[in-house]
């Protein structure tokens, strides 16, 4: 399919893989400085220093957005209405 | 010597015996009377001249005004109401450049007494002049609301009302009670362990957007004119935060029902499809943050829900001022008729991706500096759990603001519309923002002198600025991934508003059915009644009653002799 030349290079289908890759390498980017910083520990008196570990902001930011979205979702299914619901 | 003392003593000579908020309600009450060119004049001066008067009070109380038993202190400047007047000055100012040729004259003007009574509070130190400020500010925001013109804001406009009158009700028992309790009428720290302070706080938190009625934000702010809901995002919410931070700080609940607030917005943010409810909805979001650091009340805390609210004032207008601009120039409000803005409005949407930026906290703006001092308060305090929710809602902030309202707005698929940029008035605005958000991100050190006591914090170590780069990062490649599950509906999400404008409106229907079905039986009754009397009074009185019909002659002259009989006997007898 030839794509329409004065499309925005954003909308362009052949950009994502490119878009992509450029996300991808800066999410490498920002875990790399993980081998040379130590980080500081707030919570060891109560027995965790998890966020302390390795990559731990990388994957906690991931796993609980993903938590909010699908939660989000979830109280969607009953919280839901169509958007005129309120008008008379 | 911070920069607080060095103005104000630049400004000693000059001691003001006034709320300097009186300046801008001054303004916005005359503004009609001036024409023009000098109207404008008015809107740009009034904000400095309070900005210098505020300055010029500094943590003076100078002014005491007897009123029946009590002393009133309307001029009473503290540490942080120095910090909260300073920004709603400025947020008068820009905004009203932001609204200064496409704002109706009654929203200009309401929009200056409303900023005033906002400093108006942020300087009473006692309970009276703070609750007439307080309703000030409850009158001249709904004005601000209602004057969008549309039947629509009308409606939201009354419901805004209803919610702000029951809150000043709430808090006028509760002034009242303490007053009764101690005879005092001061505005100082409180516990909540009478009904009196409970009241207190009830009516505080009310304002501040607290659970369960949440839902009045998201409701009425978006009704408001494209500058109209910049004035009104800056003012109710943080003032209510300010009254907070003096009157309830260390208060242990506040903590929870800030992180309550916190994931509230987000999610709610996250189901809605109306670019400007979204930004609604993160206004309780970033509540809730300084509502919690309220609740830890540490000296970190206290300057950090101060620094806060005074950043976040920033860039949420500046976040409203191009959610608004595009509005202003396409008319439409919902993502799923909005996307790929981005090719002609592009000042507007490095503005926006700057406002975005800087709620999210990303390094290197003014969220970054400010929000981290309340996430240290509570690591400082050991509050483990608090730490990881707040942590986790500093990823949510830049899932449901920091990414999705640039995204659906000005990238996601191309709407084709095509709209030029908003007038020079409103970009002007919005760059005064931009460049205060990356000011105050670059020279934290600057910044933190404006508080009444600067916290000893770096912000730029290298662990912080790793860990904040990754969990906003891959918050954002959350977003991306599960981008398929987070499709725009045309759908609104029930909120506790619901009871009010659906339960209780259904209730009155029924209310009204039923007692109106009684109400008709009771007036037929009624009527019987009424006819009954009406056809004995015909029967009796009426050209055929009997004492209405002709008599016979014959009779008459009966009576007579009846009667001269009568006559007759009487005078016999005596």
């Amino acid at each position: 399919m030839i794509e329409d030349p004065h499309k925005h290079w954003l909308y362009r289908r052949s950009s994502l893989p490119w878009l992509w890759g450029i996300l991808i390498a800066i999410l490498v980017i920002s875990v790399v400085p993980e081998f040379f910083i130590q980080h500081y520990t707030y919570f060891e008196d109560q027995g965790t220093t998890i966020e302390a570990s390795f990559g731990f902001h990388a994957w906690y930011g991931f796993f609980t957005c993903a938590a909010m979205v699908v939660g989000a979702k979830i109280l969607g299914v009953f919280l839901k209405r169509k958007d005129n619901y309120y008008d008379d | 010597m911070t920069e607080t003392g060095m103005i104000s003593q630049l400004l000693s000579g000059w001691s003001p015996g006034f709320p300097p908020g009186l300046i801008l309600m001054v303004a916005g009450l005359l503004m009609p009377v001036f024409p023009g060119l000098s109207r404008k004049i008015v809107v740009f001066a009034a904000p400095v001249l309070t900005l210098l008067t505020v300055w010029a009070v500094g943590t003076d109380n100078n002014v005491a005004l007897a009123f029946l038993d009590y002393t009133l202190n309307p001029v009473s400047g503290n540490g942080y109401g120095l910090v909260f007047a300073t920004i709603f000055s400025i947020m008068a100012f820009v905004g009203g450049l932001y609204a200064i040729n496409q704002a109706r004259l009654i929203e200009l003007s309401a929009g200056y007494v409303y900023a005033g009574a906002a400093i108006g509070v942020t300087f009473s130190g006692d309970l009276l002049s703070l609750f007439v400020f307080w309703e000030i500010m409850a009158l001249g925001s709904t004005l601000v609301i209602w004057s969008a013109g549309t039947e629509k804001a009308w409606a939201a406009s009354f419901r805004y009302l209803l919610i702000h009158l029951l809150g000043g009700v709430v808090l006028m028992s509760g002034i009242t009670l303490r007053v009764l309790e101690t005879g005092s009428i001061a505005f100082s720290a409180m516990q909540p362990d009478s009904l009196a302070s409970v009241l207190i706080l009830i009516g505080f938190l009310l304002n501040a957007g607290a659970p369960p009625l949440s839902a009045w934000i998201a409701d009425a702010y978006p009704e408001a004119s494209p500058s109209g809901m910049v004035f009104l995002s800056a003012f109710t919410t943080k003032t209510a935060v300010f009254t907070l931070l003096i009157g309830f700080p260390g208060t242990e609940i506040l903590i929870y029902i800030g992180l309550y607030m916190v994931f509230y917005g987000i999610i709610y943010a996250l189901l809605e499809n109306d670019m400007r409810r979204i930004l609604a909805y993160s206004i309780v979001n970033q509540v809730g943050f300084m509502v919690c650091a309220i609740g830890i009340g540490t000296e970190l805390a206290l300057a950090g829900a101060t620094a806060h609210a005074f950043a976040h004032i920033i860039y949420k207008a500046l976040l409203i001022m191009s959610a608004g601009s595009v509005l202003l120039m396409t008319g439409k409000r919902k993502c799923t008729d909005v996307g790929g803005l981005i090719q002609t409005m592009p000042y507007t949407a490095f503005n926006g991706i700057i406002g975005a930026l800087a709620i999210s906290a990303f390094p290197f703006t003014s969220g970054f500096v400010t929000k981290s001092l309340e996430t240290a308060a509570a690591a400082d305090q050991g509050l483990m759990l608090v730490w990881f929710c707040l942590m986790a809602a500093s990823a949510g902030v830049f899932l449901h603001a920091g990414i999705k309202f640039p995204w659906f707005v000005f990238f996601q698929k191309d709407s084709g519309l095509r709209p030029p940029e908003s007038p020079w008035n409103m970009q002007a605005a919005m760059w005064i923002f931009s460049f205060l958000c990356i000011a105050i991100g670059l020279f934290p050190n600057w910044f933190y002198q404006i508080l009444p006591f600067p916290p000893d914090y770096h912000a730029y170590t290298a662990s912080h600025l790793v860990t904040q780069f990754q969990l906003l990062l891959f918050a954002g490649l959350a977003f991306f991934v599960l981008l398929p599950m987070m499709k725009r509906t045309l759908t609104i999400s029930l909120d506790f508003d619901w009871f009010y404008r659906k339960f209780l409106h259904i209730v009155a229907n029924e209310f009204t059915l039923k007692t109106g079905a009684a109400g008709s039986l009771f007036e037929k009754q009624l009527r019987n009644k009424a006819e009954a009397l009406i056809k004995r009074l015909y029967k009796v009185h009426g050209p055929y009653g009997i004492l209405a019909r002709t008599w016979p002659s014959g009779g008459m002259v009966l009576w007579v002799s009846v009667m001269l009989a009568g006559i007759i006997i009487f005078s016999a007898i005596f």
